[in-house]
């Protein structure tokens, strides 16, 4: 019986991405909780970023073909809601991934998780320029974890992986 | 610990995201402009995801009992929202109101919004674990909800003399649902009893709280309490307290109830003919 290294599967599933942000592994996102290993079994848990995320059923699909591709026949992915996820657990790579992308990272210190009204904006730097002056179109954007911004000095919009 | 009871009190959570959820997505398409009309479909896929969660843990629930949702065989989360009939949904008439125009879009999503987040608080510490992931984690989507729209009953309310009027009408139109949100049905008392689900009482002050707020920076007022808004803090919850005892006090206190245990108003008929009509007519159907 072929014994797995749980360290194996770890580097193996830096090969799967997200979907809808393909340049992000799903371990810079942060959503591969554990992974298990028993004999020739792997089980990988893993959590979504927002309840109705339309990526997860692909992501779970991609995961079962890397680990067949590279023989492991014997896989169970089990996805789990608490505790629930957080931008905390992107990854610093996957930060900087993100913003070479065009796409701001969420901010360290985060002000937004909370009903409060009329909060201040976040100071959000823009990607392309990095100039602070950047003003927030829409708290939603074209996924459920982008909000939509402006630069005021470059003049583009872009995408903030908002705080979650 | 009765299976059943809590079979019902999930449906319950679940028919709640998915009947609200499939109400906003009518919108996508329909914004008044573009970003709000992502906002909205934004809004309303993380309610189906969260229905989906309640579903599958339904589903779960029902297969290890051997009980069946119309079909025979294995319950699938599918099987839940496409094939039970308006009587067997047990949401708030609230949730399956016509959106109407964006003001009552936006009513109807504050004052289940401002409900799902005080639950949801609570839930979190449910003694059901399964319950209490979904809600740590339907939590913090339901907070930007609530914040959407409770700034968007501030910006209507206090806008133009035509949003004011138009918010004006969308109370009119929907207050008397916002009673059966905190009227416990009896599977929410029997789960209150055993620590799974909140006491509504307790959720109803907040709720109160949120809406006295947010309506005071919108200049509206809250119907039931119109002319005694300097009343005693005592006075708080007096809208349970006449439904409760069942006096006509007034046409504004008059609450109508029933969602909760499969008695809906008509509207429901009409999401379900457009949500169920491909399961329907071509079963298992995947695209």
């Amino acid at each position: 019986m072929r014994m797995v290294a749980e360290a194996s599967i770890w580097s193996l599933l830096e090969e799967v991405n997200d979907p809808e942000v393909p340049v992000l592994s799903i371990i810079d996102l942060g959503i591969v909780r554990d992974i298990r290993t028993e004999g020739d079994r792997v089980a990988v848990i893993i959590t979504p970023t927002y309840s109705g995320c339309p990526a997860m059923d692909a992501i779970r699909m991609n995961i079962r073909m890397v680990l067949l591709q590279h023989g492991y026949t014997n896989a169970t992915i089990t996805t789990v809601l608490s505790p629930a996820w957080t931008t905390d657990w992107m990854t610093e790579k996957g930060k900087q991934k993100l913003q070479a992308y065009g796409i701001a990272p969420p901010l360290v210190t985060q002000q937004v998780c909370h009903p409060g009204l009329f909060h201040r904006e976040e100071a959000v730097p823009c990607p392309r320029c990095n100039s602070y002056h950047t003003h927030r179109i829409s708290e939603f954007g074209s996924t459920a974890c982008k909000a939509l911004y402006r630069c005021e000095d470059c003049l583009e919009p872009f995408d903030y992986f908002k705080c979650h | 610990m009765s299976h059943s009871t809590r079979i019902d009190y999930t449906l319950h959570l679940a028919d709640n995201a998915l009947i609200l959820g499939h109400r906003n997505s009518e919108w996508t398409g329909h914004g008044p402009i573009l970003e709000q009309d992502i906002a909205l479909s934004n809004i309303a896929l993380d309610l189906i995801g969260q229905a989906r969660n309640f579903y599958q843990y339904a589903a779960r629930l029902l297969n290890e009992t051997g009980g069946s949702a119309g079909t025979s065989g294995e319950v699938t989360e599918d099987a839940l929202a496409y094939l039970r009939d308006a009587w067997d949904f047990k949401n708030c008439l609230l949730a399956e109101q016509a959106g109407g125009d964006w003001a009552r879009t936006i009513l109807r999503q504050f004052f289940i919004s401002a409900y799902q987040f005080f639950l949801y608080e609570e839930l979190q510490q449910s003694r059901d674990s399964e319950l209490a992931a979904i809600s740590e984690k339907s939590l913090k989507e339901v907070s930007y909800h609530l914040r959407w729209s409770s700034e968007w009953v501030i910006r209507l309310g206090d806008g133009t003399a035509e949003s004011h009027t138009r918010m004006k009408k969308a109370l009119d139109d929907c207050w008397k649902f916002t009673g059966e949100l905190f009227l416990p049905a009896g599977y929410e008392k029997q789960l209150a009893k055993e620590g799974i689900a909140p006491d509504l009482t307790l959720l109803q002050e907040k709720w109160d709280a949120r809406v006295r707020e947010v309506f005071e920076e919108a200049q509206l007022s809250v119907p039931d309490t119109e002319g005694k808004r300097a009343a005693s803090p005592a006075e708080k919850g007096s809208v349970s307290v006449v439904e409760k005892t069942g006096s006509a006090a007034g046409k504004s206190t008059w609450m109508q109830t029933g969602g909760k245990e499969g008695r809906h108003t008509e509207q429901l008929g009409y999401v379900l003919a457009e949500m169920q009509f491909l399961q329907r007519a071509y079963p298992g159907c995947e695209w």
